[in-house]
């Protein structure tokens, strides 16, 4: 693969040049600056985002290793090695921490940190000191959540539902106010994206030519704004209630349990898409430059990202169909949640329209985009079972419900993330990874993933409950084949560490552009100079108007 | 805590199905309906995934990268295409839609002359209470284990009123296809008919604290006319002949559920193991101190809080009015027994 000289209607002539310059040495932003502290203070996005890729990676293991541990106690019906209160705790710590520590922050707080201001053709952010302090809250949220480990007692699910929270140990206010915490990191990353793609977008980058990671940032930025505070506000008052004695959600003193519900999910339901949403920008960027196609139907990617983050503010009854809200609400958040849908399958469709006519390589981004619209797939269309009404009643706290919203946060979410990090991995470091070991993980994903999960649907829909650590003796063989699948995806994971890690320290030098993209991000050096362009770019199209494109109307 | 309540394995009721793809019994009517609106779902999504993934894996072949010189078609929409694909999944979604509410709308209207059954739940186990019954544990035999034992008549509406004493609950019939939280301080209520004889496992499915797992209920359907003596069966507590008074004791220990917490030996659970607790000297947590007689364990049955050993938290609730004088006696008795 070749410096990309051609002339790319994302970038003029004079940010063509800067590339070209970027072989005299200028250093680039790994290597402008030295020390810890240089890394500590900066306020370069990219750094920052790196600084967010550790740690995000950092909790995705540890949550990970506790997932394996679950998957193999739960390996027979009966107790093995765990007792019923680590179990409980060791499926609360891996919730809280995938969500709040590593999911939540990493496609947007992550990598949107390191690509959006390169996509948009900016320096930085809007507000890089800004951008820092969200770092700095999330490392005290995250210190807070690791200390519940040591007071120990933290049992209540990551979803804290009362009044079981307020009867359980002293841990649950640390843990809570850890993720009241993450959530102002949230709101901050959120306000600092919105402002930067308002007002940062280069010469030239009208909205309907912002790259479909852009549109999707900026959607997850919104509802990131929007909903967080309402989170802010439940863990708030839920913490009032256990140190003031004020019966708020506690039914001995007045409250009612079910209020919690309802505000806990009036976020956690657009959480789910501020999980999501960045996912399918990925994927959006993935499919269109390996198969070099124009994306298929832009302006309906675009829009439905924002109908969604629209709809997803009023759909978070369709948690509750069983919970005692009136059956009247019941009725129409799952007609709402109908409406979600479509935005959804346009998506799907839309992308497996782009292969059409393609070009199609098979590199390990396009592996992991492949496997994504599989899983994803799968998670959207068993959603449509939770969302009809009686059917719910059904699967509800079931592992019908586990499977689905792992095949959307993981199969969904981690798959993007993953072909996202070897996609912008030679962009970050400068150094391209074996493709044979990047290909295999992607495999091994693939087969243990489906194992890990497809059995839990069936286990769901046999009546399995969601949150046992013993089980009827039924259940048991589904339950081992999803345990060995969990280590054959845990062996996925790993390579992928491993791969990526061995790219960095002794990759083959990557080319500025070494997928012959047209986005503003490869028209500069492999890794970037530390304020990204010499010289502003100017943009004149779409960022999907491949050179392979045959324009003269034989096809 | 190794010990559960009632463990899994010796639920004794039949497997649900042969294989994981099968579908539960149908033994109630909204089972029936439901499994109608399954099936079909599993179709419609079934197809749908086939043609999605099935037009993915073609254009995976078919447009393979052959060489550098390949040239890519410029379609970058159709709004002939977009519409299709947006109106024609929409339709099928409101379809699912209204039919699952149809559904879900009978789900919430039970019929007048449906049967009450009273269901309390509590960390962790169910109590079932019968209209004109006297208010006693009603229990299933299971190989020495006991469980809490719901009896419906087949082919006639029952309602269940259902609250909680302490958190949030859930009780989840699969092979009626019913579920319903079941919330502290207000009641909720579930209704089916029973169209299947036979026995079938009740799970909790809100998260409730250590125990959630071993949580578990069993439903019986009985034909209408062995209904009432099936019933009476079930809430009869009393020393049968042949039995000594210390083996009445122990039924009456798991009937209400005492090793959910107390253990036999003198290892403490939730609370202090009953094995040699009595005639001990025991401190209480307001600083008094107290010899473990039959009027100390009365009391902390009827008003557990009164008195609560050192180094234990006051989590039990009061059993007055469900347990009478002849089951007391016997409970003293068994655990006078345990050394």
């Amino acid at each position: 693969m070749s410096d990309d000289s051609k002339k790319s209607p994302q970038a003029d002539k004079s940010a063509s040049k800067s590339d070209k310059s970027a072989s005299t040495p200028e250093p680039s932003y790994l290597t402008a600056k030295r020390g810890l502290m240089s890394w500590l203070v900066t306020i370069d996005h990219k750094r920052i985002g790196l600084m967010y890729l550790t740690a995000t990676m950092f909790f995705f293991l540890v949550a990970g290793l506790l997932a394996i541990t679950l998957r193999t106690e739960l390996f027979t019906g009966q107790q093995d090695f765990m007792s019923a209160a680590t179990y409980n705790k060791v499926f609360t710590l891996h919730g809280a921490i995938m969500v709040f520590l590593f999911i939540i922050p990493s496609v947007p707080a992550a990598m949107g940190n390191f690509v959006l201001p390169l996509m948009l053709g900016a320096k930085d952010v809007a507000f890089p000191k800004l951008n820092l302090l969200s770092f700095y809250i999330y490392c005290i949220a995250a210190v807070m959540l690791i200390l519940t480990l040591v007071l120990g007692s933290l049992d209540t699910g990551w979803t804290f539902y009362t009044p079981y929270s307020k009867t359980t140990g002293s841990a649950v206010i640390m843990a809570t106010m850890g993720a009241f915490v993450a959530g102002f990191s949230s709101i901050l990353t959120g306000i600092n994206f919105v402002v930067t793609t308002h007002k940062m977008r280069a010469p030239g980058m009208t909205w309907n030519r912002m790259p479909l990671m852009v549109w999707a940032l900026y959607a997850t930025a919104l509802i990131q704004v929007m909903a967080t505070p309402v989170l802010a506000i439940t863990l708030f008052l839920l913490v009032i209630e256990r140190t003031l004695s004020i019966g708020i959600f506690d039914p001995a003193m007045g409250g009612d349990p079910v209020l919690y519900q309802h505000f806990f999910w009036f976020y956690s339901h657009p959480a789910v898409y501020i999980m999501i949403l960045p996912g399918f920008g990925i994927i959006s960027e993935l499919i269109t430059v390996h198969s070099r196609k124009h994306i298929f139907g832009y302006r309906a990617i675009a829009m439905s990202s924002v109908a969604i983050a629209v709809i997803s503010f009023v759909v978070w009854g369709h948690h509750m169909f069983v919970s005692g809200q009136s059956e009247l609400a019941g009725i129409v958040f799952s007609f709402l949640t109908f409406v979600v849908a479509v935005p959804t399958a346009i998506k799907v469709f839309s992308w497996v329209a782009t292969l059409y006519g393609g070009s199609i390589r098979y590199t390990t981004p396009m592996w992991y985009a492949l496997v994504f619209l599989w899983t994803f797939t799968i998670g959207g269309l068993t959603g449509v079972y939770l969302g009809t009404l009686s059917i719910d009643v059904h699967l509800h706290d079931t592992y019908f419900v586990v499977a689905h919203f792992h095949y959307v946060m993981v199969g969904g979410t981690v798959v993007a993330f993953l072909g996202g990090l070897f996609h912008w991995w030679p962009k970050m470091f400068g150094r391209m990874y074996n493709e044979t070991l990047g290909k295999l993980s992607a495999i091994l994903v693939f087969i243990g993933f489906n194992a890990t999960f497809m059995t839990q649907f069936f286990l769901g829909h046999q009546g399995m409950p969601r949150r046992y650590y013993a089980y009827l003796p039924e259940y048991e063989a589904l339950h081992q084949v999803s345990t060995i699948g969990s280590w054959i995806l845990a062996a996925g994971l790993f390579l992928v560490l491993f791969t990526l890690v061995q790219a960095i320290k002794s990759g083959e030098r990557a080319s500025s552009n070494p997928w012959n993209a047209i986005s503003l991000e490869w028209q500069t050096a492999s890794p970037p100079i530390e304020h990204n362009f010499h010289t502003t770019p100017t943009v004149t199209g779409s960022p999907y108007d491949f050179p392979e494109i045959d324009k003269s109307g034989k096809h | 805590m190794i010990a559960t309540f009632i463990p899994p394995e010796k639920l004794g009721t039949p497997q649900m199905s042969e294989t994981p793809w099968e579908l539960l019994p149908t033994a109630s009517n909204h089972a029936a309906s439901l499994d109608g609106l399954y099936v079909f779902l599993t179709i419609v999504c079934g197809i749908s995934f086939v043609l999605v993934i099935g037009a993915m894996l073609y254009f995976m072949v078919k447009y393979k990268k052959r060489s550098d010189n390949d040239r890519t078609s410029p379609l970058t929409h159709s709004g002939k295409l977009e519409f299709a694909w947006s109106a024609i999944p929409a339709v099928f979604l409101m379809l699912f839609f209204v039919w699952g509410e149809l559904d879900f709308v009978k789900l919430s209207a039970p019929p007048a002359d449906a049967i009450d059954i009273r269901v309390t739940g509590q960390k962790w186990y169910w109590t079932i209470e019968y209209p004109g019954r006297p208010v006693a544990a009603t229990v299933a035999a299971l190989d020495g284990e006991v469980a809490p034992l719901l009896v419906v008549p087949l082919n006639q509406p029952v309602r269940l009123l259902m609250t909680s004493k302490d958190v949030i609950h859930s009780f989840y019939i699969p092979a009626f296809r019913v579920k319903k939280d079941v919330v502290p301080g207000r009641y909720a209520s579930v209704w089916f008919t029973a169209i299947e004889e036979g026995t079938f496992p009740v799970f909790c499915t809100e998260y409730c604290g250590d125990e959630h797992s071993s949580m578990l209920a069993i439903v019986k359907v009985v034909p209408a006319d062995q209904y009432e003596e099936a019933v009476r069966a079930a809430t009869t507590l009393e020393q049968g002949e042949g039995e000594t008074v210390e083996q009445f004791g122990e039924k009456v220990y798991k009937s209400f559920a005492c090793n959910s917490c107390h253990n036999t030996d003198s290892t403490a659970k939730v609370g202090p193991g009953f094995g040699g607790v009595f005639g001990k000297s025991e401190s209480f947590t307001d600083g008094s101190s107290g010899v473990v007689d039959e009027n100390y364990i009365r009391e902390s049955i009827y008003s557990p809080n009164a008195k609560v050993v050192s180094g234990f938290t006051p989590q039990m609730p009061s059993f007055a009015g469900q347990i009478n004088d002849d089951q007391m006696n016997a409970l003293i008795a068994y655990i006078k027994s345990l050394k």
